[in-house]
């Protein structure tokens, strides 16, 4: 009994306590970023944004929450029940599962895993499926249109931003994220010497989250609502936080690759005062914010254009970096042991 | 020399970057939102809102029964009946005007002889049934006691230009 408590149960939860901890605060970030989202586009289009319900309209999101709960969940006649029901849970689990690898801090990490980033890679590689499942069992020509539409986007940017990744790799010697950002702790962040390679994976990662001015799956003008115009209440809710939770795992990808995860901007006294989760919190929100700006500045590519720009223009530029990088770590001798 | 120009302002994104800058800056500048209902905005004297019966200082009604606004009115909107009155002056026994069919042309005020008829500076009356916006005379009457001041002003104010 005494065995069974200390081997299983115990461990367990610790475990979900942990992820507990990673998930509550997780999707009040998701939350607030809607919020920031129309804060921040409201500022640049010179309107206000939300600022009625409650001070400044802070209590914007939870109404909104509430709202998409009250709904009537809406399954179309033709649709394909069961697969109509899993697409917005599977995208909403791949973009939590994802945390599981990110260290917050020193030692702040659920999962230490050797291959982080490979993991990484993979649960990001998997989110299309939500995407194409919801566009195939709407039975309907926009949703369909939509999910093949993100299905290609998705495949031709994972490419260029693996090997994007694959530079960092070669520079840390490690796939393990928390030694990577360790291996940045030494040195400079990797934003400075893969300085190029730092803007592709900012774009990837907008092209990767079907973000403006690459949020073709979703068209509103042209496919109205792309995937997800089928979907109602909780259904569509899972979407919403599901594409949100994406872009801010992929912002903290783009962190802890480059601009030096937990690790403070400079190695002196006031800068090390600060904990090192706040310091990710803030490079994540940087990030977070240049998503918005994107979106507040940019007009949609065309889909010509997107594909375009995925393969005749980030891939060789991602594969000559791979090969400069690794040109220049042997000429040196400084390839990481 | 123009491709290496071309080239060069594609590959460092001078387009984009100066895309991104221009939203920045306007980021900080002052918003044009009006807080709607808290706030309003500026109306011209010449506005037309809801329509309204004025009276004169002595509380005796303008309207003569002309039927002159019923005349012009291009959507067919005023339906006006008028009788003798006990006093011998000509008076109107109803005045109704449909404002589902009014299209706020601002033709009946232009029309009138003795500014009865008005449009004036409300907008604000939206109601939850049809059946009430079927303006009948004691409504038009009661619109006109109500904003008289504010339809003095206007007309006043626009009178120059008349």
């Amino acid at each position: 009994m005494a065995d069974l408590w200390n081997d299983v149960l115990w461990p367990l939860i610790i475990i979900i306590a942990q992820i507990l901890l990673i998930v509550l605060p997780l999707l009040l970030a998701v939350a607030y970023l809607t919020y920031a989202e129309r804060k921040v586009i409201g500022a640049m289009q010179l309107r206000k944004g939300p600022n009625v319900v409650g001070p400044f309209g802070l209590l914007q999101p939870i109404a909104d929450g509430a709202k998409l709960f009250l709904k009537e969940t809406i399954i179309p006649t033709g649709a394909d029940r069961p697969v109509f029901i899993l697409a917005p849970m599977l995208t909403f689990i791949l973009a939590l599962i994802g945390w599981a690898v990110i260290p917050f801090d020193e030692g702040w990490v659920l999962s230490d895993i050797n291959v982080g980033v490979l993991y990484l890679l993979a649960i990001s590689g998997l989110g299309v499926y939500g995407i194409i499942m919801a566009g195939w069992a709407s039975n309907s020509k926009y949703a369909f249109l939509g999910g093949l539409r993100s299905a290609a986007q998705m495949v031709s940017y994972e490419i260029s931003m693996g090997l994007i990744i694959i530079s960092v790799l070669l520079t840390a010697g490690t796939l393990n994220l928390s030694e990577i950002v360790q291996a940045q702790a030494n040195g400079v962040w990797y934003a400075l010497p893969h300085f190029p390679m730092f803007v592709l994976f900012v774009v990837s990662i907008l092209a990767e989250t079907n973000r403006a001015p690459f949020d073709l799956p979703e068209a509103e003008a042209e496919l109205v609502g792309g995937y997800n115009v089928e979907y109602s209440a909780m259904t569509f809710a899972l979407f919403f936080l599901g594409e949100y939770a994406n872009m801010i795992l992929m912002s903290a990808i783009a962190v802890v690759l480059f601009l030096g995860g937990w690790l403070p901007p400079l190695d002196m006294a006031p800068f090390t005062w600060v904990p090192g989760i706040i310091w990710f919190a803030l490079k994540v929100c940087a990030i977070l914010f240049v998503f918005l700006w994107a979106r507040a500045t940019f007009p949609r590519y065309r889909y010509d254009q997107l594909m375009r720009l995925g393969w005749k223009v980030f891939l060789p530029l991602s594969l000559a970096w791979v090969v400069l990088t690794a040109g220049v770590l042997v000429a040196f001798d400084a390839l990481p042991q | 020399m123009s491709f290496l120009d071309r080239t060069a302002r594609s590959v460092l994104l001078s387009e984009l970057v100066s895309g991104l800058g221009l939203t920045f800056k306007y980021m900080f500048k002052p918003k044009y939102t009006l807080n709607y209902p808290y706030e309003k905005g500026y109306l011209s004297p010449r506005f037309r809102g809801e329509h309204a019966l004025r009276r004169y200082p002595n509380g005796e009604e303008r309207c003569i029964a002309c039927k002159l606004c019923e005349a012009i009115c291009p959507a067919q909107a005023i339906t006006i009946e008028a009788e003798e009155r006990s006093d011998g002056s000509r008076r109107t026994t109803r005045y109704d005007i449909d404002m589902t069919k009014c299209i706020y042309c601002g033709f009946c005020e232009e029309a009138c002889p003795v500014d009865a008829i008005v449009e004036g500076p409300n907008f604000e009356f939206a109601t939850e049934t049809r059946e009430e916006l079927l303006y009948d005379k004691d409504k038009l009457l009661a619109n006109g006691d109500r904003w008289e001041p504010e339809l003095a002003r206007r007309l006043e104010l626009d009178a120059p230009y008349r």
